[in-house]
């Protein structure tokens, strides 16, 4: 008699059987999602890790000219106003991109992420725009020890921006041709972390690199 | 089944970033962006506000600007990446929590040995002399 309700429990796998009020270690794995998730906080966290040495060495060296221009002389703060209204703007969007795309509405996530496309491209040609001016002004990464610090920081964050870039209109496409898969919803998820996390270091850079200088 | 298997997981747990447009619809989402826009736009329109007046105490505008910019990174951090202090987020926050120990020891650190280091070392002209 006792041995039928045995076999049917034995047959729901134990995690599936626990449910909502099971302890924490009888539930089983996580869904794919929220491991998915958690794997990539640990490696944007470790990115910031490395951002935080470039800050440490800008820091360091930030007084190290060698005769050259003082960031005083070189940094444009409207410039640098305008490149963070910019990414905050596009910060925005692509919140909106993920929302749009947890409500599966194909059209507003499209426009959504062609509009954090734009900023972000915004971004990067102001950025382009004062290297190119910085080193024509004879002020280029060889200059001090002080501009190399300067164009390996802000230059790491460009390069971080230009993939996400990139990756952005990765997602575009895959939404496109598969429309809002369950595997295509979590890099939509990694996605948005690793855009909001570039603006995260963005505020770091625009503090220590631009407004700290211009105080002095 | 396998929909409310999920919905009791993510009950439970939550992935960082994750914006939950199911239960309170997307309004609520999208106001909870908005307000983390408009915290953000204030915060950064200070600290630009800041560095360029004399209208506070100069030595003290260095330290306004870095609390400053780690209240706007809060923001972000609430607002745009829903890192919260809900029992569902414990993991994010204490990966959160590592990540910026490891940050802080590696910045303080650097500056605090190379400040010494620096404190420490003969002036370049002396050493030159030294090596004639």
């Amino acid at each position: 008699m006792t041995a039928v309700p045995l076999a049917s429990a034995q047959a729901v796998p134990r995690h599936l059987a626990g449910g909502r009020h099971a302890a924490r270690s009888e539930r089983g794995p996580a869904p794919k999602r929220i491991v998915v998730g958690y794997g990539f906080w640990i490696f944007l966290l470790s990115d910031i890790v490395m951002f935080s040495a470039f800050f440490a060495s800008y820091a360091v060296l930030v007084g190290e000219t060698a005769g050259g221009p003082t960031g005083t002389q070189l940094f444009d703060l409207r410039s640098a106003g305008i490149e963070t209204a910019c990414l905050l703007a596009s910060s925005f969007t692509c919140g909106l991109a993920s929302i749009a795309a947890g409500a599966r509405d194909r059209s507003w996530f499209s426009i959504a992420m062609a509009v954090t496309c734009l900023f972000g491209l915004a971004f990067l040609a102001l950025e382009l725009k004062e290297f190119i001016s910085l080193i024509a002004r004879g002020a280029g990464p060889s200059r001090s020890a002080f501009l190399s610090a300067f164009f390996t920081l802000v230059g790491c964050h460009g390069l971080h921006v230009s993939a996400g870039i990139l990756w952005l209109l990765t997602m575009m496409a895959q939404v496109f041709a598969k429309g809002f898969r369950a595997d295509i919803e979590r890099r939509i998820l990694c996605f948005a972390l690793f855009w909001h996390a570039l603006d995260i270091i963005w505020v770091a850079l625009f503090t220590v690199v631009y407004l700290m200088v211009a105080g002095r | 089944m396998s929909v409310e298997d999920h919905d009791s997981f993510a009950i439970l747990d939550t992935a960082p970033g994750e914006t939950s447009t199911g239960e309170k619809g997307v309004g609520r989402a999208v106001l909870g962006y908005l307000v983390g826009l408009g915290l953000a736009i204030l915060l950064t329109a200070t600290s630009f506000y800041i560095a360029g007046t004399d209208l506070v105490w100069t030595p003290s505008i260095p330290v306004a600007l870095v609390v400053l910019a780690i209240a706007q990174m809060g923001v972000h951090l609430v607002f745009f990446l829903h890192i919260t202090t809900g029992t569902d987020n414990t993991n994010n926050v204490m990966a959160l929590a590592f990540g910026v120990l490891i940050v802080a020891l590696l910045i303080g650190g650097s500056l605090w040995i190379m400040a010494n280091l620096n404190h420490n070392m003969m002036p370049m002209d002396q050493i030159m002399q030294m090596q004639r």
